[in-house]
């Protein structure tokens, strides 16, 4: 016993490190259930719009209020974004770290034009005096589409602390697994937006 | 780059596994282009339709713009998502369906009850409304 015990000192220790192996798998599931838990939260919101959706409170309507264009290409930025990000992604698996960096920056940069947009249209409607206290319509809609806007804004701030820690410590397995995640997060967020454009803008505008 | 002789070996089979473990978690440039090709003219396609006022009914202009939605949603989860149901061995399909079937429930559930509600209630012109406390 003393002599097993002296000869398994003499040797190098050994030890199984598997924490690179197991998170890599669940997170991703993991990160999954947290975007479908966030989806049951923006399925509420949309019903409540669907619900209050009409109640104008002798208000502006919809086709009063929504610059069809300006929500188009709010639009189109988002799903420039969408698609940017995927070509980060791509450069992320041929470990080219510079390009990955650089599409990430022209995922932000499409991001923020599509925040800017949103301010400037909350701005003009809270100025036109259509905020969000002036009836149940206008209630539902700054709220559903207020969170998906405060989706993308931390899902920007995500995104620049992802881009500092990428040009420190390079396409590291644990970046590679962040910006996996941070991928899922905005092409979900694109997702919800197809619902806002189509449920509250489009079908709104139709009256 | 690294002056340890076995960092190259464990870098490569650091690499097979991450290949291993992301089998179905990333696209190719070919899936991203069709999926946004198709996004782009799923988006399109509702904005011309309440824009331009293509049909007259409106009813039949809502079902189709809510049906592009659906599609495109679809799009968007199999072409940007990567959703496949064979991801994690079938769970995020499970978790999807079943976030699917709770989200179906509250919106067909609240959109009927208060439908309802509402057409039991008196009603209520603008004017009487502007009057009210």
């Amino acid at each position: 016993m003393a002599n097993d015990i002296q000869a398994k000192a003499g040797e190098k220790p050994v030890f199984y490190l598997t924490e690179d192996h197991h998170p890599e798998a669940s997170t991703n599931l993991g990160f999954w259930l947290y975007l479908m838990s966030d989806c049951l939260i923006f399925a509420v919101l949309f019903a409540t719009h669907g619900v209050l959706g009409r109640n104008y409170a002798a208000g502006p309507s919809p086709a009063d209020l929504f610059d069809l264009p300006l929500v188009a290409i709010n639009t189109a930025m988002l799903l420039f974004s969408s698609i940017t990000y995927g070509f980060a992604m791509l450069q992320m698996e041929r470990n080219a770290k510079a390009e990955t960096l650089f599409w990430l920056a022209v995922t932000g940069l499409f991001g923020a034009a599509f925040l800017g947009l949103e301010l400037y249209e909350f701005a003009h409607l809270i100025h036109e005096g259509a905020g969000p206290t002036r009836s149940a319509f206008l209630s539902s809609f700054f709220t559903l589409v207020g969170t998906h806007g405060l989706h993308v804004t931390f899902g920007i701030v995500w995104l620049i602390t992802l881009m500092v820690q990428v040009s420190r410590r390079g396409l590291i397995p644990e970046n590679r697994r962040r910006l996996m995640c941070l991928s899922m997060f905005w092409h979900f967020l694109d997702v919800i937006w197809i619902g806002v454009f189509s449920f509250v803008y489009l079908m709104g505008t139709l009256g | 780059m690294s002056p340890h002789p076995h960092a190259p070996a464990q870098e490569d089979a650091a690499n097979t596994h991450h290949g291993h473990g992301h089998e179905a978690g990333h696209g190719s440039l070919r899936g991203y282009m069709i999926g946004f090709g198709l996004s782009v003219i799923l988006t399109a396609v509702p904005f011309i339709l309440v824009m331009a006022g293509v049909f007259d009914s409106k009813l039949l202009t809502a079902f189709l713009v809510m049906a592009l939605a659906v599609v495109q949603i679809i799009v968007h989860m199999v072409y940007f998502l990567h959703m496949s149901p064979r991801s994690e061995g079938g769970w995020t399909m499970m978790a999807l369906l079943f976030t699917l079937v709770i989200v179906g429930i509250t919106l067909a559930g609240s959109l009927w009850v208060m439908h309802h509600l509402n057409a039991n209630m008196m009603p209520m012109s603008p004017e009487m409304m502007k009057n009210m406390p």
